[in-house]
Formats: structure tokens, C-alpha cells, sequence
């Protein structure tokens, strides 16, 4: 039953993430992406790490695809305009284009061999199963071990958001030219 | 029957995710979908801190997942405002408009 939902979770999840890739309207890009953090979702359920599961949701899903969405509307390309210059949508060029194709598909290569050089673990390793993952103990060893990440983190934040709101904004000085 | 998934195939999901993410970043010629391909490697790092995390069996991969995404969440903040201030100068979102700065 589990291998089942696996097998769902991540075709879903790598189909919905080619058609990200693949799509022309950024608006399905985004939508689509929706459905591959839904998948993702599934799986972290089926990881036991029902935290990060919810915060996929509420983070991701909720508010960072929101912003994406929010800014897709906002500028309202609806087709993407390598469409006017006659140019194909995918980046499928001579020089540095086709390099980068290539190199992308040597990376997934890559990593596909050497996984397979590892030799196949039990997923549970002796002594991880009893170890609860409920939000207690991430809430326990994230205020006590990664209490100064997470206050770092806050900085970084806070920094993001005047960052957003400087570059955002309109150019006082743009009416007088 | 289907295989029963092992750390190896949770590894290898995320391996072709950010294979993909990648393809993204290299192929598309629109800023948002190359943002958004960034949002799949993104994805694709957390998903192997969670397996193995669970084969480990500790939190502190979920944290650092938790670390992943508030950074994600800034990058997207920043990221689609610059890609709003571009959008401005030049009325196009196409990384191929953008070359002042090309030697």
C-alpha cells in the first residue's frame, strides 16, 4: 500500500515538474507546480515528517506560489514573448544553450550512477524507528540546538522584505524625466 | 507488485527532480519559469534531507528543510521584485533582453 502511494506520489511529482519545464503560459507553470508540492506533500507524509508536510503546504503552496501567482497577474505576460521574436520557447540553441541541455542531462546521469554505486540500504536503519517525529521534538531541538539559526533567520527575512519593497517600488524620480 | 521504496529510490526521485529544475534553468527563456525551476531543486534538496533524515531517524534534517523553505520564501520575495524593477525598464521577461551588464 505504501509502495503504491509512493510510485503515485512521485510520478505525479516528476510529471508535474516536466510540465513546469515544459509549459509555455507561465500561469499553468505555476499552477503546476502547485500539484508537484501537493505530491511532494505526499511523500513527506510517507516519510513519517508530518511537520514539514503541513508547513509544504501553508509555506509553499499557500503563500510563496500565491506571490508567483500574484506576480504573473500583475505583469500579465500571458504567452511568452520568445514567441514575437520567432525564437522557440525552449532556449534549444546553438553554443552555450545546447550546453547547457547537455550538461543538465550528464548531472541527472550522474546522479542516477551514483546512487546506484551505493549498495541498497534498508530504509529504516537500526534504532530509526522509534524516534518520534511529532512537532514537539522538532519544536524541541529546533528552540535548543538551532536557536541561533532560527534567530539569524529572522534577520534574513526581515531583510528580504525591505529588500522587496526597495527594488519593487516605483521610481520617485521617474515622473520628472 | 510494486517495488517498496528504499532510501535509494527516494534519492533517485530527487535526483531526477533536480535534474529537471535544472533543465529549467538552462532551457526556458522566461524569468518567472526559471524561478520557478529554482522552486524544483529547492524541493528536490528537501525531499533528500527528509529520507534521510527518516534513516537516520533524527529531526534535524526537517529542520534544515524548514531553514530551506525560509530561504525560498525570501529568494521568491526578492527575486520577483527584481524580476518586477526588470519588467519596468524593459516591458520583457526574457533573460535574453537583460545584457547591459554582458561583456
Amino acid at each position: 500500500m505504501e509502495a503504491l502511494f509512493f510510485w503515485l506520489f512521485a510520478g505525479v511529482a516528476v510529471g508535474a515538474s516536466v510540465l513546469v519545464v515544459g509549459q509555455r503560459n507561465p500561469m499553468y507553470s505555476v499552477l503546476l507546480l502547485i500539484v508537484s508540492f501537493a505530491a511532494l506533500t505526499g511523500l513527506y507524509v510517507l516519510l513519517n515528517a508530518p511537520f514539514i508536510a503541513v508547513v509544504q503546504i501553508i509555506i509553499y503552496a499557500g503563500a510563496i506560489m500565491v506571490l508567483f501567482l500574484f506576480v504573473v497577474m500583475l505583469l500579465n505576460v500571458s504567452k511568452e514573448d520568445a514567441t514575437a521574436d520567432g525564437q522557440r520557447p525552449l532556449r534549444i540553441g546553438p553554443g552555450p544553450r545546447r550546453f547547457g541541455a547537455v550538461l543538465a542531462v550528464v548531472l541527472a546521469v550522474e546522479l542516477i550512477w551514483a546512487l546506484r554505486q551505493i549498495a541498497s540500504a534498508p530504509f529504516v536503519s537500526p534504532g530509526g524507528e522509534g524516534v518520534q517525529t511529532s512537532v514537539k521534538a522538532i519544536g524541541l531541538v529546533l528552540f535548543r540546538d538551532y536557536a541561533f539559526a532560527f534567530e539569524a533567520t529572522s534577520v534574513l527575512i526581515l531583510v528580504a522584505m525591505v529588500g522587496a519593497v526597495i527594488l519593487a517600488r516605483k521610481d520617485p524620480h521617474a515622473k520628472d524625466q | 507488485m510494486l517495488p517498496e521504496p528504499t532510501l535509494n529510490t527516494y534519492l533517485a526521485l530527487s535526483a531526477v527532480l533536480f535534474s529537471i529544475g535544472t533543465a529549467g534553468v538552462f532551457l526556458r527563456r522566461n524569468l518567472i519559469t526559471i524561478l520557478l525551476s529554482v522552486e524544483v531543486m529547492l524541493n528536490a534538496v528537501n525531499l533528500t534531507f527528509v529520507a534521510v533524515d527518516r534513516f537516520l531517524g533524527t529531526v534535524d534534517g526537517q529542520i534544515i528543510a524548514f531553514f530551506v523553505m525560509t530561504v525560498a520564501a525570501a529568494e521568491a520575495a526578492v527575486g520577483l521584485a527584481i524580476i518586477i524593477a526588470l519588467f519596468r525598464h524593459r516591458e520583457s521577461l526574457s533573460p535574453d533582453a537583460f545584457t547591459s551588464l554582458k561583456w
